[in-house]
């Protein structure tokens, strides 16, 4: 894990007066999950395209498997395969035609047959683009980013749109095509999605990356704070709670009480004194501190749906 | 070569899955041949120097198959592979985008012809249909109409972001082109007013010259008109070229 696939220095991008990306550098090791997590216009996807070679960047450099020029080195489009976070196929295209007409494009190309079978989209070959639904026309547009066996691949909110139980498929999907020994990077506004997925990632906020590490380390980093949530049917003074050692901070929001603390008997004791105390919780939730909660605390806003 | 005939073949198939531009392109033309026909018959008159109706209104038909062609099937395309996305998509593959543009430019070219053809043969069939010019120097002037609205055509793909606005402006220009420019009504029979005006419509001057060349005038008798559809086609792709977008 230490060949690097993407190099990535001093990146700017702005749109007439606006700057969309402002300085940004980081690296892409080779087969690794790198991801890019941030809010909806912090820049994601600019970043993205221009490293595919798709928009022309302000400045910076841009050092992509071995070559330094993305956007007119018409070569690199053989080696790389691309997901956009938006696009589209004429409505009366079958599946087959879409693999057929793509294949003829590269000068390398996988069995189309196979990767659409690998993407469960078999019994879809003779259907119309326009009669799919959003998850299979997802599918379809990996399927075509895999076309030419690409050493690297490049993921824009892969995962938009489809419901949580496609998104763990799709998830499942990703891991085995790293597993296969290609490179991914990939953006996504789901803070939960970076964290399962990623074996690194870069928070970006408003152009410019707060954080980059392994989302165990980002997590770690918080400190090891731990929250419990519950709702009392009767009332129950919060000052109770602070008697306990490990507990660092109560709140009540709404007719929910959030108790924070840390510590191995922490959840033990509040739940002990709930007990003892003859008082009946409903809907306990115990949460660990997640990437969520360091993009918090690292720009002090919550992460805009 | 193989990519293009690959594209193509794909194109050509999405164009005739749509109702709408398989029938404008190829169904209305004939509609219009059959009606007229059925009408005014193919009887020689001096009025036409001594066609009949069918002789002449078949070559003015073609026109309105290169203006359905040029300003609306090509545009409308191309726009809405552009908002969709698609030529974006292109953008992702080692392949050059403008052959996607070539392929809908060839398309359009031999549907047009194939377009030509159906007439003639429908007109021979059924109106014994007179054709006094060369079939090689029709063809030469069908491609010279042919480049020339399908740039202005590209012209406004290059203008106009949304499919809502190119469709508006093409079927803006459709109508007064196919009714005044002689393509439909035989500029013989329109009034002097709409004469004057109908010199600033392209198509009067597609339907000039490919009328001319298919009764077997010279190309010397066309010096005004083939001068306007070059200059079209200049400024057209001139300024497409600098202003077009993929996205
Ligand atoms: N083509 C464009 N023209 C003008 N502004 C743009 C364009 N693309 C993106 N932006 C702006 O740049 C910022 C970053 O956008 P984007 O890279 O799409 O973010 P993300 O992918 O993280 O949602 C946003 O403020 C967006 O409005
Ligand atoms: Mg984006």
């Amino acid at each position: 894990m230490d060949k690097k696939i993407v190099e990535v220095k001093n990146l700017r991008k702005g749109y007439n007066e606006v700057t969309a990306v402002d300085n940004l550098s980081f690296e892409i090791y080779e087969n690794e999950i790198f991801g890019m997590v941030g809010p909806n216009g912090a820049g994601k996807t600019t970043t993205i395209e221009c490293v595919e070679g798709l928009r022309n960047k302000d400045s910076g450099e841009i050092k992509i498997l071995g070559l330094n020029n993305p956007e007119t080195d018409g070569d690199l489009k053989t080696k790389i395969g691309i997901q956009l976070q938006e696009s589209s196929l004429p409505e009366r295209i079958k599946v087959r035609e879409a693999m057929e007409m793509f294949s003829s494009l590269y000068p390398r190309t996988i069995d189309w047959k196979d990767l659409l079978a690998k993407l469960n989209l078999t019994e879809k070959v003779n259907s119309y683009f326009r009669e799919l639904s959003g998850g299979q026309k997802q599918r379809l547009f990996i399927a075509l980013a895999l076309i030419n066996d690409p050493e690297l691949l490049f993921l824009d909110e892969l995962s938009t749109g489809l419901d949580p139980q496609a998104r763990h498929t799709m998830w499942d999907l990703i891991r085995d095509i790293r597993n296969e020994g290609k490179t991914i990077f990939m953006t996504t506004h789901y803070m939960e999605e970076a964290e399962r997925l990623c074996d690194r990632v870069a928070i970006i906020d408003r152009g410019k990356i707060v954080a980059l590490d392994t989302p165990q380390n980002l997590v770690q980093s918080l400190g090891k704070e731990m929250r419990v949530i519950f709702s009392l049917e009767n009332d129950f003074p919060l000052e109770n709670f602070k008697k306990i050692e490990e507990v660092t901070e109560v709140e009540k929001i709404g007719d929910r009480i959030v108790v924070h603390g840390e510590g191995e008997e922490f959840v033990y004791r509040v739940i002990s004194l709930l007990m003892s105390n003859k008082m009946k919780f409903r809907e306990i939730k115990i949460e660990q501190p997640n990437l969520e909660d360091v993009f918090l605390a690292l720009t002090g806003e919550k992460i805009r749906e | 070569m193989e990519k293009f005939f690959k594209i193509f073949t794909i194109e050509m198939k999405l164009f005739f899955r749509d109702f709408t531009s398989t029938f404008f392109t190829l169904g209305m033309p004939i509609m219009l041949l059959l009606l007229f026909g059925s009408i005014y018959g193919n009887k020689p008159t001096p009025v036409f120097g001594g066609l009949g109706s069918v002789d002449v209104s078949v070559p003015a038909d073609f026109a309105i198959i290169i203006v359905v062609a040029g300003i609306m099937n090509l545009p409308i395309t191309i726009v809405s592979y552009r908002e969709k996305k698609i030529l974006k998509r292109f953008r992702c593959t080692p392949m050059n985008p403008s052959m996607i543009l070539f392929a809908q430019f060839v398309l359009n070219i031999l549907v047009g012809f194939f377009g030509a053809a159906v007439l003639i043969l429908l007109g021979k069939l059924i109106y014994g249909l007179r054709f006094p010019g060369s079939i090689f120097q029709t063809a030469l002037a069908f491609l010279l109409s042919c480049a020339s609205i399908f740039s202005l055509g590209f012209f406004l793909a290059s203008i106009l972001k949304t499919v809502r606005s190119v469709s508006a402006v093409s079927f803006i220009l459709y109508f007064p082109m196919i009714f005044l420019s002689g393509a439909t009504l035989p500029s013989e029979f329109l009034p002097k007013g709409i004469l004057k005006f109908s010199q600033f419509l392209p198509l009067t001057h597609v339907v000039n010259l490919l009328r001319g060349i298919w009764a077997g005038k010279s190309w010397g008798l066309f010096n005004k008109e083939i001068i306007i559809l070059v200059g079209i086609m200049i400024f057209s792709v001139l300024i497409s070229i600098k202003i077009f977008r993929w996205e």
